[in-house]
């Protein structure tokens, strides 16, 4: 049965090591849907978010073949009922008379942001879990998309949750 | 003390306690070389005919002593070169550290002479790589290199030094041979589980693979055998562990195994695991494989679980620690039903193997390995190259100690075998046997050259059927004889090349010359090669054809069908 799973990873903050992650996906044909890797408090580490949909086994089998890098130092499933995910995109909107009510609305009802207006354009911010970007991209897709771009996912788990508060 | 880098290399190889290293210089390892030079007295450096013959034998040398493996490669061409014999150590988990010297850091990225991203070649045939741009990250690098290369699941590991790195300065403090890291230990609650389904079990199946093998676990496997009165199956790779005379070995079983350990396998009601990864040759269709039987899995590999088959019970860890505790817990029990349906498939295979003699097209290679048997002593290495020579191999020597099959398992690479029986022999100082076809003895036979100058005890004997046997099998049984590019038709005399070398070279078309001519062999001194005339049409047999599963098994081919 295929679900969505979303797996945070601790690797070493060195040269590579998102080749060497993104390399393992591709050597064992796993799909994924996002990536996105940052820094966190500790500058040792990086935290590299990836999101897929797969069965179980795909998921286990990527949690285990993660833990064999060198470079990795922790893998954790985030819980699907705790996690909390965000997605940041930016969109760039044609502007002429017809649709410019119509973004500045929809941005309005989905906490957006209007970034960079100009003669010719739009461009709005909007933040949230996926389904709701993928829903404000479904309103603008009428109106005219001339450019735009998604962050992937990056998710934490509410309350005391951490990733070191659990040995897997 | 203040060193280079290249000074440095050689010293942590010294002081990883590596006595051997095989490679071949190059404009970027040339102060390596120099380095090496200088330490003569302490490291012996074993110069090959080409790149790949260097990591072959540096595999062998690895697989033969249980050591770490070292190879040496210049920046480009020198280090692509390595690229098959790493793919081959790390398919068949064996622990080899691969140096290679690269351009200097500021022509990096440039396209410069001999410049190839090695790190990022090797990267999925690796268990880990470094660049090391920093000289004062080099020696920690390298002993990291060797302890993962020899923990938890052995592997090929890859040390990128370019060349401004190998002349920088700076201290260094000899330290000693790094541990291996220490191993997880399974949970008490999976040593339950195995146990209760061990003591519920009336057939029981003890699997061993190659990672069984790299831990010398002979002993443990046996006790545990006589403990619950079972009976022990190997994969290719589990072959040599346990001795071929040990009334419960069935042998190798899988895709050209042995007929009554395949069957063992397929009648168990328990299988138990000891570092095998059911690979597919071993397995045929999973969806048919063992349905009826519960599976326990021992590995120290986390990523092993579950990923070919779906198993019962998984003990994670020390593959040692997690079989004492079973062997400790569990039931002393007889099952002589078991052992009794195991004495029959035992008398099938020999019907079986009676009738496939019955039906040779010509000299049978079993005859071959007979010889083979009678003048090898315990300690004799056999390495084989791969193809139908090498299942032979596989299927008729006899072991009585571990370490002694040397073969390409998981990458099944045409030409291992020269490198890597010269890296068995100067590894262990005994004669080592080859077993090779005149397809594989062709990718690799200008290291007959390494052989000779470094007078390496080697017996070559190449089962010359004048064919690529095992494609000419495949397209025989399931491309109607459509022998497409698998007939050699060359006019190589193997008798004149090997003398061309410097080495001994013998004919012979029968069994009686050849036992002859091997026990001679076995007592001189230097490099033989024996050429043995077979048919072009004999078969390896039994064999589960492509995609089938045990119930499709072809133990023999009439001679009239064919
Ligand atoms: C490097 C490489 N190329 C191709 C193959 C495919 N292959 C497997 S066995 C074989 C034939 C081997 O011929 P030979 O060495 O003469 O052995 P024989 O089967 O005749 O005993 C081939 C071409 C391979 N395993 N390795
Ligand atoms: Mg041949």
């Amino acid at each position: 049965m295929s679900r969505r799973y979303v797996i945070a990873v601790y690797v070493d903050n060195k040269p590579g090591v998102l080749t060497r992650v993104s390399s393992m996906f591709t050597r064992r044909a796993f799909n994924i849907d996002t990536l996105t890797v940052g820094e966190i408090e500790n500058p040792a580490y990086s935290r590299i978010t990836i999101s897929l949909s797969g069965d179980e086994y795909t998921k286990n089998q990527i949690v285990a073949q993660l833990n064999k890098l060198h470079n990795v130092q922790k893998v954790k499933v985030l819980a699907d009922e705790s996690a909390i995910r965000r997605e940041l995109m930016i969109i760039k909107m044609k502007n002429n008379p017809h649709n410019r009510a119509e973004i500045m609305a929809a941005a309005e009802v989905y906490k957006g942001k209007i970034i960079d207006y100009s003669v010719e354009t739009i461009s709005v911010e909007v933040t949230g879990e996926p389904v709701k970007i993928d829903a404000f991209i479904e309103l603008m897709k009428p109106l005219g998309i001339l450019e735009m771009c998604r962050t992937g996912i990056v998710a934490i788990e509410r309350g005391s949750e951490t990733m070191f508060s659990q040995e897997i | 003390m203040k060193l280079t880098g290249s000074q440095i290399v050689t010293e942590c190889l010294i002081e990883q306690g590596v006595t051997d290293v095989f490679g071949y210089p190059g404009g970027q390892v040339l102060n390596i070389y120099d380095a090496l030079y200088k330490a003569g007295d302490r490291i012996n450096h074993i110069l090959t005919a080409h790149e790949q013959g260097a990591a072959h034998a540096a595999d062998g040398y690895a697989r033969a002593t249980g050591k770490v493996g070292v190879v040496i490669a210049t920046s480009g061409p020198g280090a692509t070169n390595l690229v098959t014999g790493i793919a081959n150590a790390m398919l068949d988990s064996v622990a080899m550290v691969a140096i290679t010297g690269n351009v200097p850091t500021h022509l990096i990225g440039k396209d410069s002479f001999q410049e190839i991203d090695i790190t990022g070649v090797t990267l999925p045939i690796t268990k880990h790589n470094y660049f090391v741009k920093d000289i004062n990250d080099l020696a920690p690098c390298l002993r990291e290199a060797f302890q993962l290369a020899k923990s938890g699941r052995p592997g090929p590991v890859l040390v990128d030094i370019p060349k401004d790195v190998q002349l920088a300065v700076t201290e260094f403090t000899p330290e000693g041979v790094v541990p291996r890291l220490p191993e997880r230990k399974s949970r008490d609650k999976r040593v339950e589980e195995a146990v209760k389904l061990i003591n519920e079990c009336e057939r029981p199946y003890i699997y061993v693979g190659g990672g069984a093998g790299s831990r010398d676990m002979a002993e443990d496997v046996k006790a545990l055998c006589e403990k619950i009165d079972g009976c022990i199956g190997s994969s290719f790779m589990g072959l040599s562990l346990i001795d071929s005379d040990y009334e419960s070995f069935l042998g190798m079983q899988g895709m050209h195994g042995h007929y009554a350990s395949s069957m063992a396998n397929k009648s168990a009601d328990l299988i138990i695991g000891i570092g095998v990864r059911f690979s597919d040759r071993a397995t045929g269709n999973t969806a048919k494989y063992c349905k009826g039987a519960k599976i326990i899995q021992l590995d120290v590999d986390r990523a092993e679980i579950n990923k070919n088959i779906m198993v019962d019970v998984a003990l994670v860890g020390d593959l040692k620690d997690s079989l004492s505790r079973i062997l400790n817990a569990v039931e002393k029990k007889e099952r002589p039903e078991w052992k009794a349906e195991i004495e029959e498939l035992k008398k099938e295979e020999s019907l079986i193997e009676k009738e496939n003699l019955g039906n040779a097209r010509g000299l049978h290679p079993k005859y071959i390995f007979d010889a083979i048997n009678k003048h090898k002593s315990a300690d004799t290495v056999v390495a084989t190259d791969v193809g139908q020579h090498q299942m032979w191999a596989a299927q008729f020597t006899r072991f009585e100690k571990s370490r002694k099959f040397i073969s390409s398992g998981g990458l099944g690479t045409m030409g291992y075998g020269m490198g890597a029986a010269i890296g068995s022999a100067i590894g262990t100082g005994e004669r080592t046997v080859l077993i090779t076809g005149d397809g594989s003895f062709g990718m690799n036979l200008n290291e007959l050259a390494t052989a000779v100058t470094y007078n390496v005890p080697l017996t070559i004997v190449l089962l010359n059927n004048g064919v690529l046997g095992m494609v000419h099998q495949w397209q025989n049984l399931f491309f109607g004889k459509r022998y497409s590019n698998s007939v050699l038709d060359r006019r190589t005399d193997f008798v004149k090349l090997a003398e061309a070398f410097g080495a001994k070279g013998v004919r012979t078309d029968n069994a009686e010359d050849f036992e002859k001519l091997f026990s001679e062999s076995m007592k001189s001194e230097g490099v033989t090669l024996i050429e043995v005339l077979i048919n072009e049409d004999e078969f390896v047999l039994p064999m589960l054809p492509p995609g089938g599963s045990i119930d499709d098994i072809i133990v023999s081919i009439p001679k009239e069908d064919n």
